[in-house]
């Protein structure tokens, strides 16, 4: 790679031992992508404070010590480094655990309650903010069309990306906390403007009305986009902020959807001409009933009606989702053998707080909590599980090891929360 | 003695050679992946229920969550690390996956590696050459 008069500083020591191992590992990143040269950013969410392995944490850091566990985990290097700032304004991921409920809902150990403490502080004291969440544009992060950012949270990339026309690719925890320090992340990829244009046609045959049918049309494009960049033809509706985290959330489960156009809809796709510039389309796929019922049957795994858990809230649940479950739990109790569980992160929970929504959903016995991320409630195996979101039907079998597992719409979960019943179907 | 020599770039240097394991389909190395056996997790994935551990894989490219390269480095903390990662198109999870994984790695080789590589073959990956040399199964 070609290093700038003050990356080579970096890399050479000169600015600190934190960004020469930040800039070391950026170079082997940059290298292994094929990049030539980096470019500067300020706008970076890293993933700080999630711990998928902790049992792994305690043993290569046994003293829970977060210079260390950042040294050996984010920074991938052998010796101990304190970090003094980060160069680029960040904000952090969610945090496995919620501060109040980690014992008696979450189950977890207390090795993952004291980790969420320790790298809480820990962000504080080297300038991340901790936002918690996996919607970092919900509170305060919004970045503006054709701003170099480095994002991690594989639903938030394609916000990012597609919905705002700021340009990330999909990082990891260790590059975003090296760009995080360095401010520097490699010219690649979605940063260049000829790899954002479209190369896949999606024609769509679908009445896209409701929430449940993006998650639907994201999940099946997922699966079949591979790396190219579907451009959407033919949505005659205008999707809101709730339709889009399901359109976005789906596609980078089932795949690894990181851009795409709606034309009409997204920034850089008024027209079909815009979207896919001189780019070559590499084929063209109709997503009609067909394809709509596979993806549908694909994310509905479940042997059984009976429902234990039901999650929502992934992503982050948006105010008007809080609102609309507020008002479909108004007077109504929460099912004696089935729990309701909420995520969304602490903005938003104040928020609801002061709508009196937290208090409806309280009193009709569900449970609404920050910070953390719904696949952390999976607390048994044989558990059946209800969720308005793609991404968790799709995670679930594979992380938690659950079998059974609904998707349907908030509605429909709603029901199954009340009446321990799945009652779901594709109408 | 049939031969298969395929020729691309370095992702991560380094050589090491044993027995392929290949998927058509996108891998993803985070919460579809059991870090303490290497078994592929992944309802419905081709490699459901096949260990990674001590293979080359051969795979399409990354997908899924960005917390890939946690799983990649959590690999390498438990030894059931892939020995070397033949990719045919990097994006920004393998390319990282590979750097924390700290295996020899190599991508965008002349003829499609999933085509022409099964699993059971033998291959050698020169990954700091970006050469993988194939020797098909039962012809050793």
């Amino acid at each position: 790679m070609i290093l700038s008069y003050g990356e080579q500083r970096m890399l050479n020591g000169e600015e600190g031992l934190a960004k020469q191992k930040a800039m070391e590992l950026l170079v082997k990143y940059g290298t292994a992508l094929g990049a030539e040269r980096f470019v500067d950013t300020n706008n970076v969410h890293v993933l700080a404070d999630f711990f998928p392995y902790p049992d792994l944490v305690k043993q290569i850091v046994p003293s829970l010590d977060p210079d260390e566990i950042v040294s050996k985990f984010f920074l991938d290097g052998d010796e101990r480094i304190v970090l003094d700032q980060v160069t680029a304004f960040t904000t952090n991921h969610i945090f496995v655990v919620n501060k109040q409920y980690w014992k008696i809902i979450q189950r977890r150990s207390p090795i993952i309650a004291d980790l969420a403490d320790r790298m809480e502080t820990y962000c504080r004291r080297v300038g991340i903010n901790n936002t918690a969440t996996c919607t970092p544009y919900q509170v305060g992060n919004i970045p503006i069309k054709g701003e170099y950012c480095v994002w991690t949270e594989s639903s938030a990339i394609p916000f990012a990306n597609a919905v705002l026309g700021a340009r990330t690719n999909i990082e990891g925890s260790h590059s975003s906390f090296a760009s995080a320090i360095t401010g520097k992340t490699p010219l690649w990829g979605m940063h260049l403007e000829q790899n954002r244009l479209g190369d896949l046609i999606v024609e769509v045959d679908v009445d896209l009305g409701t929430v449940l049918e993006w998650g639907l049309i994201g999940y099946h494009i997922g699966g079949a986009a591979g790396l190219h960049i579907p451009v959407y033809v033919n949505i005659k509706r205008t999707p809101n902020l709730t339709m889009l985290m399901a359109l976005n959330a789906a596609g980078a489960s089932s795949g690894s959807v990181i851009m795409y156009h709606i034309v009409g809809v997204t920034p850089e796709a008024a027209t079909l001409q815009m979207a896919t510039g001189n780019r070559k389309i590499v084929r063209s796929i109709r997503y009609g009933k067909k394809e709509r019922e596979h993806a549908y049957l694909k994310l509905n795994h479940s042997k059984t009606s009976e429902v234990d858990i039901v999650v929502l809230g992934c992503p982050h649940y948006s105010i008007e989702r809080l609102a609309i479950v507020a008002s479909l739990l108004d007077g109504k109790k929460i099912h004696e053998n089935t729990a309701l569980y909420i995520t969304t992160c602490k903005q938003i929970k104040a928020l609801a707080d002061r709508n009196g929504y937290t208090e409806m959903i309280t009193r009709a016995g569900g449970l609404l909590l920050e910070d953390t991320c719904g696949i952390e409630f999976a607390h048994y195996k044989s558990a059946v599980i209800a969720t308005d979101s793609p991404k968790q039907a799709h995670y679930y079998p594979g992380v938690c090891g659950v079998k059974n597992v609904w998707y349907g719409t908030t509605e429909e979960c709603i029901d199954a929360a009340i009446t321990s019943k799945w009652r779901g179907e594709l109408k | 003695m049939k031969k298969i020599f395929l020729k691309g770039r370095t992702v991560f240097g380094g050589s090491v050679e044993g027995e392929a394991l290949v998927t058509k389909q996108s891998w993803a190395a985070f919460m579809a992946v059991d870090i303490y056996t290497g078994h592929v997790t992944e309802r419905g994935h081709e490699l459901s229920g096949r260990s990674v551990a001590g293979k080359v894989l051969v795979f399409p490219t990354g997908k899924g969550s960005s917390g890939w390269s946690i799983g990649s480095q959590a690999l390498r903390f438990t030894g059931k690390a892939p020995l070397a990662l033949v990719i045919r198109e990097v994006n920004s999870q393998t390319a990282l996956g590979a750097v924390v994984m700290r295996v020899p790695a190599v991508s965008n080789l002349d003829r499609d590696p999933t085509e022409v590589i099964a699993t059971g073959d033998w291959v050698k990956v020169y990954a700091d050459e970006g050469i993988v040399k194939v020797t098909k199964k039962g012809q050793t």
